[in-house]
């Protein structure tokens, strides 16, 4: 499956129909014979978009292997809402066994189907980001380091969500939380905090890094399929809104995910060993207040007065990822 | 055929010929000679398509084996003291999956303060987590024991720690026979999982459990641990016929005929008090001994079996339960309740402590005369104890006790005796 570029017929919208695509092109959920890895009548919230970017990923994973695939899933939200036997939503071989070691798990998982000789099976691990960023870390960074044939994909909702919504370290600035509250003279979470992981992902040199997002499935598809045809340490880093966590309008998740790409505070880019290789560009530029103002965790930013500061220190990074990534340039554009 | 060999190279010759399929290990003082040999074995492609993880830490080793043992994988790895702390959460957790992993414990101290040396520590911090625990009186026990681990556990899907007194037996030179790799096959058939990662048949494994059913899975935990106590002779036994040597004891006692006093210990000590037993009965003395050669499960019945005609047990454990006392003893005072038997505790070994042989008959000679304070600690330099006790209440800032300690005993090196 290539990304096939292509243009929007319509004008005023960001979504192009599946019938403009190449019958190969065309998304897995659309399909038919789509295997429903995650299934209906799990336990997720409404609008959850963890359990959106998981269904998306892992049926794109199981199209491309021929659904010979193994996940592993730290504990999380995805853990909890999907597991409860005998009520589990998964139809896959899938393996929980702790908060902070699944990229470790996984690469057992895929040693013994080596040492097995069924190394056509693939292996991917799973988690939020209180698993990836925090927890699982230095499990992650030794899977990168020994380049095992994993894929780990990171569900970011920026909080810990299961527990409560409690700060991660992917948490962004100035975001409320139950252990950042929006109190006292600062409130909400300090600035110029918090890690990023595909940036760390990718200095591990491993082949293939990526970022995506449950506002273009058609680009997290596609990125998944990619990274399941190459072996080794993959990662792919996707941003899932909460609406319970984010105090957004459950409606408004594709929306807030949306904003969050279209302001430069989520960048899209691929990066193949070390490098970035692809970045979807920005299609219209909007102000970080259009991403803010959608949140009730950011509410404070917006009383009377505004923290006109705090918006602009926001403003400044999602600049900075635009300039960093060349978000804005025609070169390079993809998915317009 | 017998070899003069390390304790840790037969380890790895033994594991090597149970055909492990992944061994994921980090590096820890003394288990460090058993992964070297197994890495070098791995990497000359003697141990068929084995694979070798060189994890960043024991957390990640032991998780590597579960996701590993969960594909179907034999897997195996060694660690002790900080290592097997490190890796707790997995621990229980490979338990609670029953994925019948082999651990190698090389038994060491737990700090603070920091120290490499021997004692039991380590494993018995961890007793309770659902794995079986066999200890190794010598090497030779130590290579059988870990084919017999592996057949137990996989038996019962239940992981199994071998626990081998670091550097004492680690790096020991003994002579040792190391099973051929025939025998080792006609004894350990491949491993056949009872759940198993596989597209063609997908099950979810490790999957949330609340109140209405955690207590049923945890029960079945146990109910594996008592059948242990029937598979491990049953096992044991069919590996004396494989091997021409006997194994799998439960406990096993020494020179207990109208042993009025016996003491029990687990690992390598039991050579020492079995000298001291003999010096005893030199002189008159009624004293047998008993080892333990499995602490989980806990073998009750057995042990009350064999001491049932005693007046007193006393147990030499290398532990300390803070703000208790003996761990070993405890347990065996439950086991043997009802019974007019009197059970002392005598803490040894902590740390690297020799335990001599003279401590020990010095010790059950005042037993018999005087009775033991509870709990009793052999060769404990009060005098030091004492004077940094005075230092502590005349000063509020009395500095790092460690520090304070060595001042008085000498520096680190010196005759520990």
């Amino acid at each position: 499956m290539h990304y096939q570029r292509v243009k929007y017929y319509q004008t005023g919208t960001f979504t192009v129909g599946n019938r403009l695509l190449d019958e190969s092109n065309r998304t897995v959920q659309a399909r038919m014979d789509r295997t429903n890895s995650l299934n209906s009548g799990h336990r997720a919230c409404q609008g959850c978009g963890e359990a959106l970017g998981a269904r998306y990923a892992i049926d794109a994973a199981m199209r491309a292997v021929d659904n010979q695939l193994v996940a592993v899933n730290a504990t999380g939200c995805l853990e909890v809402f999907s597991s409860p036997y005998p009520e589990s939503a998964w139809q896959i071989p899938w393996l929980h066994s702790l908060f902070g070691n699944a990229p470790a798990v996984a690469s057992g998982v895929a040693a013994a189907l080596r040492a097995k000789g069924k190394d056509h099976i693939r292996v991917v691990g799973q988690g939020g980001d209180g698993a990836t960023v925090d927890i699982g870390f230095g499990c992650l960074s030794g899977m990168f380091e020994r380049n095992d044939d994993v894929l780990y994909i990171c569900y970011d909702n920026e909080a810990y969500m299961n527990t409560g919504v409690q700060r991660s370290g992917s948490t962004p600035p100035r975001a409320w939380t139950n252990t950042t509250p929006a109190v006292g003279p600062s409130p909400g979470n300090p600035m110029g905090v918090g890690k990023n992981v595909p940036r760390i992902a990718m200095a591990h040199g491993i082949p293939y890094v990526a970022t995506a997002s449950v506002a273009d499935l058609h680009d997290l598809e596609a990125k998944v399929f990619k990274a399941m045809g190459i072996h080794g340490a993959r990662y792919i880093h996707i941003h899932v809104p909460c609406p319970l966590g984010w105090k957004s309008d459950p409606a408004h998740t594709i929306k807030v995910a949306r904003m969050a790409i279209e302001s430069g505070l989520f960048p899209l880019f691929e990066a193949e060993y070390g490098r970035v290789t692809d970045r979807t560009s920005i299609r219209r530029k909007v102000p970080v207040e259009r991403y803010l103002e959608l949140q009730g965790r950011f509410a404070h930013l917006f009383g009377d007065p505004p923290d006109t500061e705090a918006i602009r220190a926001i403003q400044a990074i999602a600049d900075a990822n635009i300039d960093m990534y060349g978000l804005l340039s025609e070169e390079g554009q993809r998915g317009t | 055929m017998k070899q003069q060999i390390e304790g840790s190279q037969a380890i790895a010759q033994i594991v090597a010929r149970c055909r492990p399929e992944v061994i994921a290990a980090y590096p820890i003082s003394p288990q460090t000679h058993i992964v070297e040999a197994l890495a070098r074995l791995v990497k000359a492609g003697e141990i068929g398509r084995c694979q070798y993880l060189n994890v960043e830490s024991e957390f990640a080793a032991l998780s590597a084996l579960i996701g590993a043992s969960a594909t179907g994988a034999r897997a195996y790895t060694a660690t002790t003291s900080q290592g097997l702390l490190f890796m707790a959460e997995a621990v229980y957790n490979a338990a609670g999956l029953g994925l019948p992993i082999v651990m190698t414990i090389a038994n060491r101290a737990l700090g603070a303060p920091i120290n490499i040396w021997n004692d039991h520590s380590d494993s018995m911090a961890l007793r309770d987590a659902g794995w079986i625990q066999f200890y190794a009186e010598d090497n030779q026990e130590a290579v059988d024991l870990h084919a017999l681990a592996f057949r137990v556990a996989e038996e019962l899907s239940c992981p199994a720690m071998v626990c081998v007194d670091g550097y004492v037996l680690t790096h020991a030179y003994e002579p040792v026979d190391v099973p051929e790799q025939a025998d080792v096959d006609a004894y350990l058939p491949p491993y056949e999982p009872v759940q198993v990662l596989d597209p063609d048949d997908p099950v979810t494994i490790g999957a949330m459990v609340g109140p209405e059913a955690y207590a049923e899975v945890r029960y079945l935990m146990h109910h594996k641990h008592i059948k242990a106590l029937e598979a491990i002779p049953r096992l044991g036994t069919e590996l004396s016929e494989q091997f021409g040597r006997p194994s799998g004891r439960l406990v096993d006692p020494y020179r207990i005929e109208e042993a009025d006093t016996v003491i029990l210990a687990l690992g390598s000590v039991n050579g020492t008090i079995k000298d001291a037993v003999d010096d005893l009965r030199d002189e008159g003395w009624p004293v047998g001994a008993v080892k333990l050669g499995v602490y989980r499960p806990f073998p009750a019945h057995a042990l009350r079996r064999v001491v049932q005609d005693a007046k007193r047990v006393i147990v030499v454990e290398k532990d300390l339960a803070i703000g208790h006392g003996g761990i070993v003893s405890s347990e065996v005072k439950m086991a043997l309740k009802g019974l007019p038997i009197v059970v002392e505790t005598v803490i040894a070994g902590l740390g690297g402590r020799p335990i001599p042989k003279a401590s020990i008959v010095r010790t059950v000679k005042a037993a018999f005369l005087e009775g033991l304070e509870e709990p009793h600690f052999l060769d404990l330099k009060w005098e030091v104890v004492n004077k940094e006790l005075r230092r502590q209440e005349e000063r509020r800032r009395s500095g790092p006790t460690a520090a304070n300690i060595l001042r008085e005993t000498g520096p680190f090196g010196v005759r520990v005796l």
